[in-house]
Protein backbone atom coordinates (compact mmCIF):
# COMPACT_ATOMS: atom_id res chain seq x y z
CA UNK A 1 0.00 0.00 0.00
CA UNK A 2 1.52 3.11 -1.01
CA UNK A 3 1.61 6.14 1.66
CA UNK A 4 -0.81 8.34 -0.50
CA UNK A 5 -3.06 5.66 0.10
CA UNK A 6 -3.25 6.43 4.09
CA UNK A 7 -5.33 9.99 2.73
CA UNK A 8 -8.07 7.74 2.24
CA UNK A 9 -9.54 7.93 5.69
CA UNK A 10 -11.88 4.86 5.39
CA UNK A 11 -8.13 2.92 4.47
CA UNK A 12 -6.24 4.77 7.60
CA UNK A 13 -9.03 3.04 9.34
CA UNK A 14 -9.25 -0.19 7.84
CA UNK A 15 -5.22 -0.04 8.40
CA UNK A 16 -4.68 1.05 11.82
CA UNK A 17 -7.82 -1.51 12.99
CA UNK A 18 -5.18 -3.88 11.67
CA UNK A 19 -1.99 -2.55 13.35
CA UNK A 20 -3.14 -1.14 17.03
CA UNK A 21 -3.54 -4.60 18.83
CA UNK A 22 -0.52 -5.10 17.61
CA UNK A 23 1.50 -2.03 18.26
CA UNK A 24 -0.23 -2.52 22.06
CA UNK A 25 1.33 -5.99 22.79
CA UNK A 26 4.84 -4.36 21.64
CA UNK A 27 3.93 -0.84 23.54
CA UNK A 28 3.55 -3.46 26.48
CA UNK A 29 6.63 -5.33 26.02
CA UNK A 30 9.31 -2.18 25.27
CA UNK A 31 7.65 -0.24 27.93
CA UNK A 32 7.35 -3.04 30.57
CA UNK A 33 11.02 -3.91 29.88
CA UNK A 34 11.93 -0.50 30.51
CA UNK A 35 9.97 0.44 33.66
CA UNK A 36 11.64 -3.03 35.07
CA UNK A 37 15.12 -2.02 34.21
CA UNK A 38 14.90 1.04 35.72
CA UNK A 39 12.86 0.58 39.14
CA UNK A 40 14.84 -2.71 39.59
CA UNK A 41 17.80 -3.22 37.33
CA UNK A 42 19.52 0.68 36.88
CA UNK A 43 22.08 1.81 40.31
CA UNK A 44 21.15 4.44 42.56
CA UNK A 45 23.28 7.59 41.28
CA UNK A 46 26.13 8.82 43.15
CA UNK A 47 24.55 12.09 43.95
CA UNK A 48 20.43 12.08 43.39
CA UNK A 49 20.40 8.92 44.75
CA UNK A 50 17.03 6.60 43.95
CA UNK A 51 15.28 9.61 43.13
CA UNK A 52 17.17 9.30 39.88
CA UNK A 53 14.08 7.08 38.74
CA UNK A 54 11.82 9.65 38.58
CA UNK A 55 14.31 10.96 35.56
CA UNK A 56 13.06 7.20 33.94
CA UNK A 57 9.57 8.70 33.09
CA UNK A 58 10.64 12.80 33.24
CA UNK A 59 12.96 12.44 30.32
CA UNK A 60 11.00 10.61 28.13
CA UNK A 61 7.46 12.66 28.78
CA UNK A 62 9.71 15.66 28.09
CA UNK A 63 10.89 14.13 24.77
CA UNK A 64 7.82 13.12 23.73
CA UNK A 65 5.87 16.73 24.90
CA UNK A 66 8.17 18.49 21.92
CA UNK A 67 7.49 14.96 19.66
CA UNK A 68 3.66 16.08 20.07
CA UNK A 69 4.00 19.39 19.09
CA UNK A 70 6.95 18.61 16.49
CA UNK A 71 3.97 15.99 15.13
CA UNK A 72 1.09 18.63 14.90
CA UNK A 73 3.47 21.44 13.51
CA UNK A 74 3.88 18.71 10.56
CA UNK A 75 0.27 17.92 9.88
CA UNK A 76 -0.28 21.99 10.40
CA UNK A 77 2.12 21.96 6.83
CA UNK A 78 0.16 19.60 5.67
CA UNK A 79 -3.30 21.50 6.28
CA UNK A 80 -2.19 24.61 5.03
CA UNK A 81 0.37 23.32 2.07
CA UNK A 82 -1.06 19.93 0.82
CA UNK A 83 -4.62 20.58 2.30
CA UNK A 84 -4.13 16.66 3.16
CA UNK A 85 -7.84 14.97 4.38
CA UNK A 86 -6.10 13.46 7.32
CA UNK A 87 -3.26 16.59 8.11
CA UNK A 88 -5.85 18.48 10.79
CA UNK A 89 -7.43 14.83 11.82
CA UNK A 90 -3.71 14.51 13.40
CA UNK A 91 -3.21 17.89 14.76
CA UNK A 92 -6.35 17.39 16.58
CA UNK A 93 -6.02 13.82 17.85
CA UNK A 94 -2.58 14.62 18.94
CA UNK A 95 -2.75 18.03 20.78
CA UNK A 96 -4.62 16.40 23.90
CA UNK A 97 -1.98 13.79 23.96
CA UNK A 98 0.95 16.02 23.76
CA UNK A 99 -0.71 18.31 26.28
CA UNK A 100 -0.97 15.20 28.97
CA UNK A 101 2.46 14.59 28.56
CA UNK A 102 3.98 18.07 28.92
CA UNK A 103 1.84 17.77 32.46
CA UNK A 104 3.44 14.72 33.23
CA UNK A 105 6.59 16.23 32.55
CA UNK A 106 6.04 19.52 34.49
CA UNK A 107 4.79 17.53 37.10
CA UNK A 108 7.34 14.65 37.16
CA UNK A 109 10.12 17.69 37.18
CA UNK A 110 8.84 19.71 40.02
CA UNK A 111 8.42 16.00 42.04
CA UNK A 112 12.23 15.84 41.29
CA UNK A 113 13.28 19.67 41.83
CA UNK A 114 11.89 19.75 45.22
CA UNK A 115 14.31 17.23 46.93
CA UNK A 116 17.17 17.52 44.32
CA UNK A 117 17.00 21.58 43.67
CA UNK A 118 15.24 22.36 47.35
CA UNK A 119 11.96 23.91 44.71
CA UNK A 120 9.00 22.78 43.24
CA UNK A 121 9.77 25.61 40.70
CA UNK A 122 11.87 28.05 38.95
CA UNK A 123 11.18 30.70 36.50
CA UNK A 124 14.35 29.47 34.60
CA UNK A 125 14.40 29.42 30.92
CA UNK A 126 13.66 25.71 30.07
CA UNK A 127 11.00 25.65 32.53
CA UNK A 128 8.89 28.25 31.79
CA UNK A 129 9.29 27.35 27.93
CA UNK A 130 7.91 24.34 28.61
CA UNK A 131 4.93 25.51 30.35
CA UNK A 132 4.24 28.00 27.49
CA UNK A 133 4.31 24.85 25.42
CA UNK A 134 1.81 23.28 27.94
CA UNK A 135 -0.50 26.65 27.48
CA UNK A 136 -0.01 26.63 24.31
CA UNK A 137 -1.14 23.17 23.84
CA UNK A 138 -4.62 24.60 25.71
CA UNK A 139 -4.86 27.20 23.72
CA UNK A 140 -5.32 25.57 20.60
CA UNK A 141 -7.88 22.53 22.12
CA UNK A 142 -9.87 26.00 22.86
CA UNK A 143 -9.50 27.31 19.90
CA UNK A 144 -10.79 23.92 18.10
CA UNK A 145 -13.76 23.84 20.07
CA UNK A 146 -14.59 27.96 19.76
CA UNK A 147 -14.72 27.36 16.45
CA UNK A 148 -17.90 25.24 15.03
CA UNK A 149 -16.50 24.75 10.98
CA UNK A 150 -13.90 22.05 11.18
CA UNK A 151 -11.90 23.44 8.09
CA UNK A 152 -11.94 26.39 9.10
CA UNK A 153 -11.16 25.41 12.98
CA UNK A 154 -8.09 23.40 11.17
CA UNK A 155 -6.37 26.47 8.88
CA UNK A 156 -7.10 28.69 11.81
CA UNK A 157 -5.40 26.41 14.33
CA UNK A 158 -2.76 25.15 11.61
CA UNK A 159 -1.14 29.15 11.67
CA UNK A 160 -1.35 28.88 15.12
CA UNK A 161 0.40 25.77 15.22
CA UNK A 162 3.44 26.78 13.41
CA UNK A 163 3.66 30.34 15.27
CA UNK A 164 3.80 28.31 18.22
CA UNK A 165 6.78 25.64 17.03
CA UNK A 166 9.20 28.67 17.47
CA UNK A 167 9.01 27.59 20.99
CA UNK A 168 10.73 24.12 19.99
CA UNK A 169 13.87 25.54 19.07
CA UNK A 170 13.59 27.61 22.64
CA UNK A 171 13.11 24.69 24.40
CA UNK A 172 15.61 22.61 23.55
CA UNK A 173 18.74 25.17 23.54
CA UNK A 174 17.49 27.07 26.38
CA UNK A 175 19.87 25.72 28.34
CA UNK A 176 22.86 26.55 26.07
CA UNK A 177 21.32 30.18 25.52
CA UNK A 178 20.87 31.18 29.28
CA UNK A 179 22.24 30.74 32.71
CA UNK A 180 19.14 27.85 33.75
CA UNK A 181 18.62 25.75 36.75
CA UNK A 182 17.49 23.23 34.35
CA UNK A 183 20.91 21.07 33.71
CA UNK A 184 22.15 21.11 30.06
CA UNK A 185 21.53 18.35 27.47
CA UNK A 186 22.93 14.39 28.84
CA UNK A 187 21.84 12.32 26.29
CA UNK A 188 21.79 13.78 22.95
CA UNK A 189 24.70 16.14 23.20
CA UNK A 190 27.86 16.76 21.03
CA UNK A 191 30.67 14.39 22.12
CA UNK A 192 27.82 11.83 23.17
CA UNK A 193 25.91 11.36 26.32
CA UNK A 194 27.03 11.86 30.00
CA UNK A 195 24.98 9.04 31.06
CA UNK A 196 26.72 6.05 32.40
CA UNK A 197 25.57 2.59 30.31
CA UNK A 198 23.60 1.39 33.37
CA UNK A 199 21.31 4.32 33.01
CA UNK A 200 21.53 5.07 29.91
CA UNK A 201 20.00 1.92 28.20
CA UNK A 202 16.39 1.81 30.92
CA UNK A 203 15.87 5.38 29.98
CA UNK A 204 16.54 4.74 26.15
CA UNK A 205 14.06 1.36 26.17
CA UNK A 206 11.43 3.72 28.39
CA UNK A 207 11.30 6.43 26.00
CA UNK A 208 11.41 3.67 22.86
CA UNK A 209 8.26 2.45 24.85
CA UNK A 210 6.55 5.81 25.74
CA UNK A 211 7.04 6.68 22.08
CA UNK A 212 5.05 3.52 20.82
CA UNK A 213 2.33 4.51 23.53
CA UNK A 214 2.24 7.83 21.94
CA UNK A 215 1.90 7.32 18.36
CA UNK A 216 -0.74 4.26 20.10
CA UNK A 217 -2.86 6.68 21.44
CA UNK A 218 -2.60 9.27 18.90
CA UNK A 219 -3.70 7.04 16.18
CA UNK A 220 -6.96 5.79 18.40
CA UNK A 221 -7.45 9.26 18.85
CA UNK A 222 -6.87 9.73 15.16
CA UNK A 223 -9.73 7.34 14.47
CA UNK A 224 -11.90 9.38 16.85
CA UNK A 225 -11.19 12.23 15.10
CA UNK A 226 -12.66 10.42 11.58
CA UNK A 227 -15.85 9.12 13.12
CA UNK A 228 -16.12 12.74 14.82
CA UNK A 229 -16.27 13.91 11.54
CA UNK A 230 -18.10 11.38 9.92
CA UNK A 231 -20.86 11.62 12.42
CA UNK A 232 -21.19 15.67 11.93
CA UNK A 233 -21.35 15.06 8.08
CA UNK A 234 -24.47 12.61 8.77
CA UNK A 235 -26.19 14.64 10.84
CA UNK A 236 -26.02 17.71 8.40
CA UNK A 237 -27.22 15.46 5.70
CA UNK A 238 -30.50 14.61 7.95
CA UNK A 239 -30.81 18.26 8.74
CA UNK A 240 -30.78 18.92 4.84
CA UNK A 241 -33.23 16.24 4.16
CA UNK A 242 -35.48 15.68 6.80
CA UNK A 243 -37.39 12.98 4.98
CA UNK A 244 -34.18 10.76 4.72
CA UNK A 245 -33.35 11.25 8.68
CA UNK A 246 -36.89 9.52 9.12
CA UNK A 247 -36.56 6.36 6.93
CA UNK B 1 9.75 -1.02 48.44
CA UNK B 2 9.39 1.96 50.33
CA UNK B 3 12.94 1.06 52.23
CA UNK B 4 14.90 0.89 49.44
CA UNK B 5 14.01 3.58 47.79
CA UNK B 6 15.91 6.39 50.19
CA UNK B 7 14.80 9.52 52.32
CA UNK B 8 12.88 10.68 49.40
CA UNK B 9 10.89 7.86 48.07
CA UNK B 10 7.86 9.86 48.69
CA UNK B 11 8.77 11.86 45.75
CA UNK B 12 9.31 8.73 43.59
CA UNK B 13 6.15 6.98 44.20
CA UNK B 14 4.01 10.68 43.74
CA UNK B 15 5.91 10.71 40.08
CA UNK B 16 4.84 7.70 39.29
CA UNK B 17 1.61 7.82 40.72
CA UNK B 18 0.67 10.68 38.96
CA UNK B 19 2.25 9.08 35.49
CA UNK B 20 -0.25 6.32 36.21
CA UNK B 21 -3.06 8.53 36.70
CA UNK B 22 -2.61 10.38 33.80
CA UNK B 23 -1.80 7.85 31.38
CA UNK B 24 -5.34 5.78 32.64
CA UNK B 25 -6.75 8.87 32.30
CA UNK B 26 -5.81 9.55 28.63
CA UNK B 27 -6.56 5.63 27.50
CA UNK B 28 -9.74 5.85 29.30
CA UNK B 29 -10.79 9.37 27.58
CA UNK B 30 -9.80 7.89 24.83
CA UNK B 31 -12.08 4.44 24.81
CA UNK B 32 -15.41 6.23 26.16
CA UNK B 33 -14.60 8.72 23.49
CA UNK B 34 -14.39 6.08 20.68
CA UNK B 35 -17.15 3.91 22.08
CA UNK B 36 -19.56 6.97 22.37
CA UNK B 37 -18.71 7.93 18.63
CA UNK B 38 -19.34 4.24 17.30
CA UNK B 39 -22.52 4.39 19.25
CA UNK B 40 -23.69 7.52 17.61
CA UNK B 41 -22.63 6.70 14.32
CA UNK B 42 -24.49 3.24 14.63
CA UNK B 43 -27.64 5.34 15.31
CA UNK B 44 -27.29 7.49 13.01
CA UNK B 45 -27.02 4.15 10.05
CA UNK B 46 -29.79 2.75 11.84
CA UNK B 47 -32.18 5.92 10.89
CA UNK B 48 -31.03 5.34 7.24
CA UNK B 49 -29.04 7.97 7.46
CA UNK B 50 -25.47 6.89 5.65
CA UNK B 51 -22.60 8.08 3.53
CA UNK B 52 -22.57 7.72 0.00
CA UNK B 53 -19.72 5.15 -0.43
CA UNK B 54 -21.79 3.45 2.26
CA UNK B 55 -25.10 3.28 0.51
CA UNK B 56 -23.54 2.31 -2.94
CA UNK B 57 -22.19 -0.75 -1.15
CA UNK B 58 -25.32 -1.69 0.38
CA UNK B 59 -26.49 -1.47 -3.41
CA UNK B 60 -23.58 -3.36 -4.73
CA UNK B 61 -23.48 -6.14 -2.06
CA UNK B 62 -20.69 -8.32 -4.35
CA UNK B 63 -18.76 -5.44 -3.81
CA UNK B 64 -18.93 -3.75 -7.48
CA UNK B 65 -18.77 -0.29 -6.88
Amino acid sequence: MALLDLANPTRFMTLTGRILPWLWAVTAIVLGTGLYLALFVAPADYQQGETVKIMFIHVPAAWLSMFGYGMMATSALGTLVWRHPLADVAARAVAPIGASFTLMALVTGSLWGKPMWGTWWEWDARMTSVLILFLMYLGLIALWNAIEDPIKAGRVGAVLILVGSVNLPIIKFSVDWWNTLHQPASVFRMGGSTIAPSMLYPLLICAVGATLLFIALSLMAMRNEILRRRIRALRLVAAASPAGASA
Amino acid sequence: MMGTLGPHAGFILAAYGVTIVIVLALVGWILLDGRMLRGQLADLEARGIRRRSARKAADHPTGTR
